[in-house]
C-alpha cells in the first residue's frame, strides 16, 4: 500500500472541493475494494478523502419512490422494511453478494464503483489495460471462465462485479452526482460503460464528480421479480451470471418486463429490444427462450468461457420463470426454484 | 475540513480516539494502518486474526458500534470515536451484562467442538454475536448463509452453526 | 482387546469420553497466540517481494527507492545476500523428497512464479509493506512448462525414492491380457484439479535474538524439530544455539510439514542484523510453494458378469518440480483395496516450472482413491451392481500389494452401518431414477483408505508435589486436538482429575517427536505419553510402598489402581495413599520420566495396517443450470480406538468438508503462458464457506487393533479420502453424466451432455 494523505470533509461541498484540486485523490467510504485495491498497489491514490462523515445516510421517500443516500451501507438498504416491503429485488440482490461483514461496511455509492474482479487486473505482474492502458489483456486467451461475453472489446474483458448494480439497472434506478459543475442525474443504465478502447473508465462519472444518491423509481415489481444468482460455490461468491428479472403481469400477459444480467459485461447488461418483446407477450418458457436468444444474440465466447452463453440463455429463462411465478429466489434456501 | 493529514508521502500521523473492549484509548496513528494492524500490531491484541488480509476470510472480524465488519478492510484512522470489540473483549462484553467468565457464544464453542485450529475462531465467534445483534437469522439455513463470510479450512462449520444455535435458543448473546 | 491406560490398575475415566478441547478457553479467547503473533523489544518486520515471472533470470534488481524509504532497515536480494551454508544437504529437511530443495535468494535464477526475489525489512509491518512495492525487478523470461497434461508425454520413475513413500508394487499376473480377455470392462481418465492448503493462518516466522545470541523461533511448522533442525544446518549453528516453539498451528493440512522459505527468510535477516525479525506471508503468496498437484490417472477394469474384478491397471502422472522429485502414494491403494489377480500399478512423474508440490491432507490417496472409487463406480454400472455389493464382491482380506493380512479392518461393518444410516437401501438404482422438485437427486458412495502408521517418538512427564502433571513433546497440535487426547491419556494413567494435567507441545526443548503428520501423532506421541505415565506410576507407587506404614507395603504393582490422585488397593479404595502425601512423606520434590514409543517391529512385520472409511452422499442437482449442491453425507469410520469421539468426530468432519471442496469448488487455475496461479485469493480460489455444507453424520464402527497399546490408528486423514468420488458419483447418480474431472462445477454439469 502506498502513502497517501489523508482529509476528512464534512459536507459534500468541501469533498467535492478536496478531490478536484487532487487528481490522484480518491473517496473513501466502506473502503471494502478500495483498500483491497491499495493493498495490491492496483489503486495508489495519493489522497484519501473520508467521505463517512457527510450528511448522506438517510433513506427518504420521494416522488412515490425513495432517495437512498450514497453512504447507506448494503446491509441497511438489504434490511430496511420499506425497502424489503417495496423493493424486494433490490434487497434480494444485495443480499446474493458479498458477506454480511462486507455488507455491514461497504456503501451504496461505493457499490456502484467497486472495480471487476478480473485476475490480471488485481495482479500488477501481468498486463492489463485496465489497470495500466496499453499493456494489453492478460485475459485474452488466458484464465476467463469468469469474463465477459457481451459487449467486450478486444482491449478488456472484464465484468461488472456488483450484484446491486444488477438490480438497479432492471428498476430503472438513477444515480445523483455532484461535482464542480453542480448537480446532474444519470440513469443506472448510463452509469457504467463498455470498456471500449478505454477500458480504464468504468464509468461515466466525470473527473471530480461524486455519488450522493441512489434514486428508486415509483414502480417496484413487488410481486413479479428474482435475483437468480449462479457462481462457483453457494455463497460468498461473484456471479459467474446472474438474473435480475421483474414483471407486471395482466393475468397471463406481461404488460412491464425488466431484465438485467450480471457477471457477463463491464456493466449490468439490458436489451431493451429483449424486454420488448416480451412486453404483450404471455409469460410462457417460450417467449422467455425468445427473449434470452435475443440477447444472447451476439454473445461471443472468450477461450474458457463459453458456457456461461449457455447459461446465461438458462438462467434468463429461468429468471423470467422465477419472477412469472411470484416464486423468487430466497438468498438463503439454496434450493432454487 | 476536520481533519488533514498534510502532504502525501509525509508518514504524519493522525490522533484517534478509540473504545477498545470497553476501555477509552487515544492513539496517534498513520493513515495507512488498518484498524486490524492497528490492533495486532500496535496493541497486543492479537486475538483478531489476518487470514487473507482482503475480506475474503472473515478471520478478523470485530464487532464496530456492536456491527460485524471486516477489520483488514477499515483504516483506523475511519474508525475515529467508535467502539470496537475484539475476541479478547467478548468475556467482558458478557461480564457487563451480569454474566461469569466467557460469553455464553465462547462456551458453545467449546462445548460443540466449534473449532479445530482455532485461527478463524475469533472472527467466527464476533461475527456470530454480529449475527445475533442483527437478528436476521432463525433457521439452520439462515445461520448458514449469515456466516458465510467466515471461512473455516478445518471444516468446523457444522458444530459452528450447532454453537450458535444452541446460544440462540439460549435467548440469544443479548 | 480392552485397552488398559495403566496396566497397573487404571480405569479409562477420560480416554473414549467426549472431553472438550483443553486448548479451547485459550482458543476463544483470543489468547492462544501463533507463530506470527510473538513479539520482541527489537522487532523488525520482513515483507517478501515475489516473482513476476515463472521461468528465467533476474537481469537487474533495484531496491535504491525501497532503501530510501525512512524506516526501512534492509533490503535483502540475491546480490547482498548473506551468505548461508553451502551444502545442499543442509537445506533437506526431515519430510524432504529427493532433489535440491529451494533457497531462497540463492541466485539470480527463477524456477517458478511467485518466488521470493528480496525481502524488505522495516522497523513496522507498513513501511516494509510500502517500501516491497518500490523494489524494481527486470527479468530475462524463458517460456515454462506448467501443464501436467501436455508434459505427461515426458514422465519418468523417480530415480530416487522419496522416504516413507511406498513406490508401486511389481505387477502380478497378466493385467494388460486379463483385461483384453475380460467380459466387461470400464477405462477412463481422471483428473483433478491442482489444489492449495490455504490453511487459515498465513505462514508466518517471528524470529527473536536472544541477548547471549541465541535465536527463538516461533515457526509456523507442524513439528518444530523439523525447522530447529534445518536452521541449525543452513546457518551453520550449534542446536543449543536454536529453540523453536509453535504451541498453536492456524492450520497445516501438510503445508506446515516443511521449513517454508519465509521461515529461511526471517533467520537470514534476524541473523544478519542482529535483531528479531518477523516474516509473515500475504494469502497470495501462499500459492508461491507447496500444492497439491494435479496427476492424470488412467484406469482399466476388467470384471467377469458377475463383477468380480478379473483386472486392475491404475496408472499415474503426476506434477513436480524442476528441482525437486516429490512422490505420494496414488496408485497403490487401487491393490490395496481390491482383490484381483491382475494387477498394473504405475506411478510417473513429470517435471514443471512451479514450486516443489507437498503432502496435502491424505496425500496421494486423496488423487488416487478419487479415480479408482469413480472406475469402480462406473462398474458397478456397467455389471449391474449395487456399489456397495460390487465392493464387497470385491473386497481385499489382505494387503495384496505386499501379500500380507491386515492388523484389522472393519470395513465390511462401516459399509453397514454408513449404509444403514443413510437408508441406501431405498435408492432407486438408475440413473436419473430420484428427483425432488425442479432438482435431481443423487446417492452416491465410495470407499476411503489411509495408511495407519507410528513414528518413534518421546514423552516426558513430570509429576510435582502438588500432585500436578506436566507432560508433553515436541509435535504440534495441528487443530487435531492432541493437547486434549494426550491430557486424557495422562491423566487416566496416574487417575488424576484433567485440571491437573498440563499438556505441553511444540517446542524444542521438550522430548523428541516428529512432525505432526500421515495421522501418526495419536499413535505415536500417545503411546509415549502413556509410558512416561506408566513408568512415573510405578516410581511413585515404590516410593509409597516403602513409606512408614504404608497401606501398599505388601501390595504388588499389577493389584493397585490410580484413581482420584490417589493410589488404591484394587477393590480395596480403603487402603490407599493420595499421590500428595507420598510426595510429601518421601520428601520428594517432582518424579520425573520419559517414554519411548515405536512401532512395534513384529506387528509391522507380519500385518499391514490401514483406516477404512464408507461414504454415502447425496447431492441435489438443478440440471438446467448446473448447480450441484451436497445435501447429505454420511462417513463411516474403521480406524481403531477412537480416544475422544468430540475431537475424533471433528477430525472427520473437516476431512468431509475438504473432500466437498475437492468435489465441487476447489481448483488453482494456471495460466500456462506466464505459469503463473491466477486466482491466487481466498474470493477466487473457492474452499467451501458455511453454505456449501450441510450436516454431516460421523458413524465410527469398533475395531480393535494391536499396533499399538492405545489401539488408535489415526483419524486426520481419512476423514477426506473417498469423498469426491462418493460425490461424483452422486452426480452420475442424479444425472447420469460421468464427470472424470473434478472440481465438479457449473460449467462441467452444462456441458457433459
Amino acid at each position: 500500500m502506498n502513502r497517501f494523505d489523508y482529509v476528512r470533509p464534512n459536507t459534500v461541498a468541501e469533498a467535492v472541493q478536496a478531490l478536484g484540486a487532487d487528481p490522484q485523490a480518491r473517496f473513501i467510504a466502506g473502503g471494502t475494494n478500495l483498500i483491497d485495491l491499495m493493498k495490491y498497489d492496483v489503486e495508489r491514490p495519493g489522497r484519501l478523502i473520508d467521505i463517512t462523515r457527510l450528511p448522506l445516510r438517510d433513506i427518504t421517500e420521494q416522488d412515490g419512490g425513495y432517495r437512498i443516500g450514497a453512504l447507506v451501507t448494503n446491509a441497511t438498504v438489504a434490511y430496511d422494511a420499506r425497502i424489503k416491503e417495496r423493493y424486494p429485488l433490490l434487497s434480494s440482490a444485495i443480499l446474493a453478494g458479498a458477506s454480511a461483514q462486507l455488507r455491514n461496511a461497504a456503501s451504496t455509492g461505493g457499490n456502484l464503483l467497486q472495480r471487476t474482479r478480473c485476475y490480471y487486473f488485481y495482479d500488477t505482474a501481468t498486463p492489463c489495460n485496465k489497470r495500466e492502458p496499453g499493456t494489453g489483456c492478460g485475459a485474452i486467451g488466458g484464465v476467463n471462465r469468469i469474463h465477459a461475453i457481451l459487449g467486450a472489446s478486444e482491449h478488456c474483458i472484464a465484468t461488472h462485479p456488483s450484484d446491486m448494480a444488477v438490480a438497479l439497472a432492471a428498476l430503472e434506478a438513477v444515480v445523483q452526482v455532484s461535482g464542480p459543475n453542480g448537480d446532474r442525474s444519470i440513469p443506472l443504465s448510463e452509469f457504467h460503460r463498455l470498456p471500449g478502447d478505454d477500458p480504464a473508465k468504468d464509468t461515466n462519472l466525470a473527473p471530480g464528480e461524486i455519488i450522493v444518491a441512489v434514486d428508486l423509481p415509483a414502480k417496484q415489481f413487488k410481486t413479479n421479480y428474482t435475483y437468480l444468482k449462479l457462481r462457483d460455490r453457494l455463497s460468498y461468491a461473484f456471479a459467474l451470471v446472474s438474473v435480475a428479472a421483474a414483471l407486471e403481469l395482466d393475468g397471463e400477459t406481461i404488460r412491464t418486463a425488466r431484465l438485467a444480467l450480471g457477471g457477463v459485461a463491464h456493466k449490468p447488461w439490458r436489451n431493451p429490444e429483449a424486454e420488448a418483446l416480451l412486453q404483450g407477450k404471455p409469460a410462457t418458457r417460450e417467449t422467455f427462450q425468445a427473449a434470452a436468444d435475443l440477447i444472447l444474440r451476439e454473445a461471443k465466447p472468450q477461450s474458457t468461457n463459453g458456457f456461461k452463453i449457455e447459461l446465461a440463455r438458462r438462467a434468463i429463462v429461468r429468471g423470467l420463470e422465477q419472477a412469472a411465478a411470484g416464486t423468487p429466489q430466497s438468498q438463503s434456501d439454496k434450493r432454487i426454484q | 475540513m476536520l481533519i488533514d493529514s498534510g502532504s502525501p508521502g509525509a508518514a504524519g500521523t493522525i490522533g484517534i480516539s478509540l473504545t477498545i473492549n470497553g476501555e477509552r484509548r487515544e492513539i496517534q496513528v498513520a493513515p495507512w494502518t488498518t484498524l486490524l494492524d492497528l490492533l495486532r500490531e500496535r496493541l497486543d491484541l492479537t486475538g483478531t486474526k489476518k487470514g487473507c488480509d482482503h475480506g475474503q476470510c472473515g478471520a478478523c472480524t470485530v464487532l464496530v458500534n456492536g456491527t460485524r465488519i471486516n477489520s483488514c478492510l477499515s483504516l483506523a484512522v475511519m474508525q475515529d470515536g467508535a467502539e470496537i470489540t475484539t475476541v479478547e473483549g467478548l468475556a467482558s462484553l458478557a461480564a457487563r451484562e451480569g454474566k461469569n467468565s466467557l460469553h455464553p457464544i465462547q462456551e458453545a464453542f467449546v462445548e460443540h467442538d466449534a473449532f479445530q485450529c482455532g485461527y478463524c475462531t475469533p472472527g467466527q465467534l464476533c461475527s456470530s454475536v454480529g449475527l445475533m445483534n442483527e437478528g436476521h437469522a432463525h433457521s439452520r439455513e439462515e445461520i448458514r448463509e449469515a456466516m458465510s463470510g467466515n471461512i473455516c479450512r478445518c471444516g468446523a462449520y457444522t458444530n459452528i452453526v450447532d454453537a450458535i444455535e444452541d446460544v440462540m435458543q439460549q435467548g440469544g448473546a443479548r | 482387546m480392552t485397552v488398559q491406560f495403566s496396566p497397573a490398575a487404571g480405569r479409562d475415566r477420560f480416554v473414549g469420553q467426549a472431553i472438550s478441547r483443553v486448548d479451547g478457553p485459550a482458543k476463544v479467547t483470543g489468547l492462544a497466540k501463533y507463530a506470527g503473533e510473538f513479539a520482541a523489544p527489537d522487532l523488525a518486520y520482513g515483507v517478501v517481494v515475489s516473482s513476476a515471472i515463472a521461468k528465467g533470470r533476474i537481469a537487474r534488481i533495484d531496491s535504491g527507492a525501497a532503501e530510501a524509504v525512512p524506516g526501512v532497515v534492509k533490503v535483502i536480494t540475491h546480490e547482498n545476500r548473506p551468505a548461508t551454508s553451502q551444502k545442499p544437504e543442509d537445506y533437506q529437511d526431515a519430510v524432504a523428497p529427493p532433489g535440491a530443495p529451494f533457497q531462497a535468494l540463492a541466485s539470480d535464477r527463477i524456477v517458478f512464479s511467485g518466488q521470493p526475489v528480496a525481502l524488505v525489512v522495516a522497523e513496522d509491518f507498513e513501511t516494509a509493506r510500502y517500501a516491497a512495492s518500490l523494489v524494481r525487478v527486470e527479468y530475462e523470461t524463458a517460456a515454462p512448462l506448467t501443464d501436467v497434461a501436455a508434459q505427461a508425454g515426458e514422465s519418468y520413475d523417480p530415480p530416487m525414492k522419496r522416504a516413507g513413500i511406498k513406490p508401486p508394487p511389481e505387477p502380478w499376473g497378466d493385467a494388460a491380457g486379463a483385461f483384453d480377455g475380460a467380459d466387461i470392462r470400464v477405462n477412463g481418465q481422471y483428473r483433478m484439479a491442482d489444489e492449495h492448503h490455504n490453511p487459515m493462518e498465513p505462514h508466518a516466522s517471528t524470529v527473536v535474538v536472544e541477548k547471549d545470541g541465541s535465536y527463538t523461533v516461533y515457526d509456523k511448522i507442524q513439528g518444530v524439530s523439523n525447522t530447529h533442525d534445518y536452521i541449525a544446518g543452513a546457518f551453520g549453528l550449534k542446536p543449543e544455539q536454536v529453540r523453536v516453539l509453535n504451541p498453536y498451528l492456524g492450520g497445516g493440512f501438510g503445508s506446515g510439514l516443511r521449513p517454508q522459505y519465509q521461515l529461511f527468510l526471517a533467520m537470514l535477516a534476524a541473523k544478519d542484523l542482529g535483531r528479531s525479525v518477523r516474516v509473515t506471508l500475504t494469502r497470495d503468496q501462499m500459492w508461491s510453494f507447496t500444492y497439491r498437484s494435479e496427476a492424470i490417472q488412467t484406469i482399466s477394469l476388467g470384471a467377469d458378469r458377475s463383477g468380480k474384478l478379473t483386472a486392475l491397471k491404475h496408472d499415474a502422472v503426476q506434477g513436480t518440480s524442476t528441482y525437486e522429485d516429490y512422490q505420494e502414494v496414488v496408485v497403490n491403494w487401487s491393490g490395496v483395496l481390491y482383490d484381483c489377480d491382475n494387477v498394473a500399478l504405475t506411478y510417473s512423474l513429470t517435471k514443471l516450472d512451479t514450486p516443489t508440490p507437498g503432502d496435502m491432507r491424505a496425500p496421494g490417496a486423496v488423487t488416487g482413491v478419487y479415480a479408482i472409487e469413480t472406475a469402480m463406480d462406473e462398474l458397478a454400472y456397467a455389471s449391474g451392481q449395487d456399489p456397495v455389493q460390487l465392493r464387497l464382491k470385491n473386497y481385499s482380506e489382505g494387503d495384496q500389494t505386499e501379500d500380507k493380512p491386515f492388523g484389522s479392518k472393519e470395513l465390511r461393518e462401516a459399509f453397514r452401518q454408513g449404509s444403514e444410516a443413510f437408508g441406501w437401501a431405498s435408492r432407486k438404482p438408475e440413473p436419473r431414477s430420484m428427483r425432488e422438485g425442479r432438482e435431481l437427486v443423487g446417492w452416491g458412495m465410495a470407499t476411503g483408505i489411509w495408511e495407519s502408521m507410528m513414528m518413534q517418538s518421546s514423552a516426558r512427564a513430570v509429576l510435582g508435589a502438588d500432585g500436578r502433571l506436566e507432560v508433553g513433546n515436541q509435535t504440534g497440535d495441528i487443530g487435531t486436538g492432541t493437547y486434549t487426547i494426550l491430557t486424557q491419556i495422562a491423566a487416566d494413567t496416574l487417575g488424576l482429575p484433567l485440571d491437573h494435567v498440563t499438556t505441553k507441545l511444540g517446542d524444542t526443548t521438550l522430548a523428541q517427536a516428529p512432525v505432526a503428520g500421515g495421522s501418526w501423532t495419536a499413535a505415536s506421541s500417545g503411546t509415549a505419553v502413556m509410558k512416561a505415565c506408566r513408568d512415573l506410576a510405578e516410581q511413585v507407587f515404590r516410593l509409597a510402598r516403602g513409606m512408614d506404614n504404608s497401606p501398599l507395603a505388601n501390595v504388588d504393582f499389577e493389584r493397585v489402581v490410580f484413581t482420584n490422585g490417589r493410589i488404591e488397593v484394587s477393590g480395596d479404595p480403603s487402603k490407599g495413599v493420595a499421590l500428595t502425601d507420598v510426595m510429601r512423606a518421601t520428601g520428594t520434590d517432582k518424579l520425573e520420566a520419559t517414554g519411548e514409543a515405536a512401532p512395534d517391529k513384529d506387528f509391522e512385520e507380519k500385518y499391514n495396517a490401514y483406516t477404512h472409511s464408507a461414504i454415502f452422499a447425496e447431492v441435489k442437482i438443478d440440471e438446467e443450470l448446473g448447480v450441484v449442491r451436497c445435501t447429505r453425507v454420511v462417513s463411516a469410520i474403521a480406524a481403531g480406538k477412537v480416544l475422544n469421539p468430540k475431537t475424533a468426530r471433528s477430525q472427520i468432519l473437516g476431512g468431509v468438508v475438504m473432500g466437498i471442496g475437492s468435489a465441487l469448488h476447489e481448483e488453482s487455475m494456471l495460466d500456462h503462458r506466464i505459469g503463473r496461479f491466477m486466482n491466487h485469493n481466498l474470493g477466487e480460489y473457492h474452499v467451501p464457506v458455511h453454505a456449501d455444507i450441510p450436516d454431516i453424520d460421523v458413524i465410527f464402527v469398533d475395531e480393535e487393533d494391536k499396533a499399538n497399546p492405545l489401539g488408535v490408528k489415526g483419524l486426520g486423514e481419512i476423514g477426506i479420502v473417498g469423498v469426491a468420488a462418493a460425490i461424483a458419483n452422486a452426480v452420475f447418480h442424479a444425472t447420469g453424466k460421468r464427470i472424470r474431472h473434478l472440481p465438479i462445477t457449473i460449467d462441467k454439469i452444462l456441458g457433459a451432455d
